[in-house]
């Protein structure tokens, strides 16, 4: 066994093995190589993550803060919010915003993926440069950045639909409605993940056989049909893998409603994140902020089980 | 035929246009006077472009020292995190160990975790410790995310090096450590650069935990000063938040340029396979 200087990183059948130094360090190494990650790990997630579940069996507010000592209260937590009707506008709410987000920048970033390749190459490279720069945004600017374009005053979104002759949006208040403000959320968060999305297909669309789709289409196939039966199942790894990350991404998407409608406390406006948020931090109810957050990562974990299985497979194999 | 890839080119530049405007638009107001940025109709490019918005910006109180704390934690965040999470990537990548699957398991659950669920408990164990308001306690809270971000993007890189040339160096009479610092160093380091620039990203750009933890102005990042930042007081001066904004996303946007090609694959790498 020694002299197979390369078995610790081949796969070895669980059969009782002699103890000698080599095979010891061997055995030894890689625990000996993740132990610094999985004390930093257990210092802070794990441990915040244990007192996440005790905090929200406590009454644990401003007081409490201070003196560094909950008092056990059991499930009521759990009870406040259940019973809380504006959780379950929001949940429907933000079930509702994280379809058409997702739906939105998966369709159209595939379909940029799709028109990259039919461009020439010079339009091929504006629109790839143009993604990158949308896509290095840091959140914080893209918001501030859309925040000036539809503000009602003389932003410049109002002015471009009214020369378009879309309609009379001069002094058009944006954040007037929920429904107009989550939209304008939506184009923000939607205009920042295409990128990472177009960028992503425009890279699986090249390992599609170039030779099956010109056989496909000699045999009369049309567009459509060769999407579906020859690209499609190239793509649909991917798909999956962008799909999932989407979704968790969107469902607790906190920065871009929080910074673009944080001047409307108004509850017509929550999503699960700025919920959270307000019942936690906002009135310093941490216990209560607390089984609001486990209640979301439950959600969370639910939402994510087939990126979890892809990426485990994936992990698994080399 | 001709005509389809007209139009194909067409709705090209439009996706084009579409795409870049606003970033075009956050430039062109930054550069234009006070004069043409609240006029109703728009001046589509300066063309006498002004600094004036810069130097305003730059003079807003805290910017320089906001600028520093980002740095700080960013720094120390990448530095900390690339350590660990090269030594825990080689593990994954070229041991086979009962703990390992697991180990993977965990490292993708966490980067599940929403933010700002986590923060409450941090805060309040920060809180007990008085970590509230101090770099350190942003320093730790970075990790959570950093860290599983950069184990597992590093393992993607490690894996991809030939286990042929390991071999080669050891039959050469090298041991591993030996083979290991020869031959999987300089090939792992694009991918090594890689990972901290993408972690720097990250952590440059991070709002949630600093917005929450760091409520005194003179130990903010920049995230956090950028988000309130109004300008004078008669309104929200548009021109100085929109250099504000730019001078913020300048060193994501150098530092994207130069790896988003090789992370672009990083995430997704493989999926084609699996």
């Amino acid at each position: 066994m020694s002299t197979n200087v390369d078995a610790a990183g081949a796969a070895l059948p669980l059969r009782r093995r002699r103890l000698t130094r080599r095979s010891f360090i061997r055995f030894a190494a890689p625990y000996a190589l993740i132990a610094p990650a999985i004390v930093v790990i257990a210092a802070i997630l794990a441990y915040p993550l244990y007192y996440l579940v005790r905090l929200s069996l406590q009454r644990y507010g401003l007081f409490q803060l201070i003196a560094h000592k909950g008092s056990y209260v059991g499930l009521h937590n759990y009870g406040i919010l259940l019973h809380d009707p504006v959780f379950w506008q929001t949940l429907l709410r933000t079930i509702i915003f994280t379809i058409v987000n997702v739906t939105l920048t998966i369709v159209l970033g595939t379909l940029v993926a799709i028109l990259c390749v039919k461009v020439a190459k010079v339009v091929r490279l504006m629109i790839m440069s143009a993604l990158v720069f949308a896509w290095a945004m840091p959140v914080v600017v893209a918001v501030q950045l859309w925040y000036w374009m539809t503000n009602y005053q003389n932003g410049v979104v109002n002015y471009i639909l009214t020369k378009l002759g879309i309609g009379d949006f001069t002094q058009h208040d944006w954040y007037a409605s929920p429904a107009s403000a989550l939209g304008v959320t939506t184009t923000l968060i939607v205009w920042g993940a295409i990128p990472f999305v177009a960028i992503t297909v425009y890279a699986g669309l090249s390992q599609v056989p170039r030779d099956l789709v010109e056989a496909a289409s000699v045999d009369g196939a049309g567009a459509l049909r060769v999407f579906r039966d020859v690209t499609f199942p190239v793509l649909k790894p991917i798909l999956l893998v962008l799909t999932s990350l989407s979704i968790i991404w969107d469902f607790a998407v906190f920065t871009q409603p929080f910074l673009l409608l944080q001047s409307r406390p108004n509850t017509d406006y929550y999503l699960m994140s700025i919920y959270l948020f307000e019942k936690s931090i906002g009135i310093h109810e941490y216990g209560l902020g607390s089984a609001t957050a486990l209640v979301m990562v439950l959600i969370m974990l639910m939402l994510s089980f087939f990126y979890v299985r892809q990426m485990v497979r994936l992990g698994d194999v080399r | 035929m001709k005509l389809a890839s007209m139009g194909w080119n067409a709705l090209g530049l439009l996706v084009f246009g579409l795409i870049a405007f606003p970033v075009f638009w956050m430039l062109s107001t930054s550069f234009k006077s006070g004069k043409d940025i609240i006029s109703y109709t728009p001046t589509w490019i300066p063309l006498q472009p002004t600094l004036v918005h810069f130097h305003d910006a730059i003079h807003t109180p805290y910017f320089w020292t906001d600028a520093k704390n980002s740095l700080i934690v960013v720094t120390v965040v990448v530095a900390l995190s690339m350590v660990l999470a090269f030594l825990a990537a080689v593990a994954l990548a070229k041991f086979r160990f009962t703990a390992r699957k697991g180990f993977i398991v965990l490292v993708i659950l966490i980067q599940m975790l929403p933010a700002n669920a986590l923060i409450i408990p941090l805060y309040v164990v920060l809180a007990r410790y008085h970590q509230t308001g101090q770099l350190t306690g942003v320093i730790a809270t970075y990790m959570t995310f950093v860290l599983p971000f950069s184990i597992w993007t590093l393992r993607g890189f490690i894996i991809g090096i030939p286990r042929d040339l390991e071999e080669a160096a050891m039959v050469d009479g090298n041991t591993r450590i030996g083979a290991f610092l020869k031959i999987l160093l300089p090939l792992v380091m694009p991918g090594l650069v890689a990972t901290s620039v993408f972690a720097f990203i990250q952590a440059w750009n991070e709002f949630i935990f600093a917005y929450i933890l760091l409520t005194d102005a003179q130990k903010q990042t920049l995230t956090v000063w950028l988000s309130g930042f109004y300008g004078t007081s008669r309104g929200t001066d548009w021109g100085a938040l929109m250099a504000a904004s730019t001078l913020t996303a300048i060193p994501v946007v150098a530092f994207f340029l130069f790896v988003q090609r090789r992370i672009a694959f990083g995430l997704t790498a493989g999926a084609v396979k699996g």
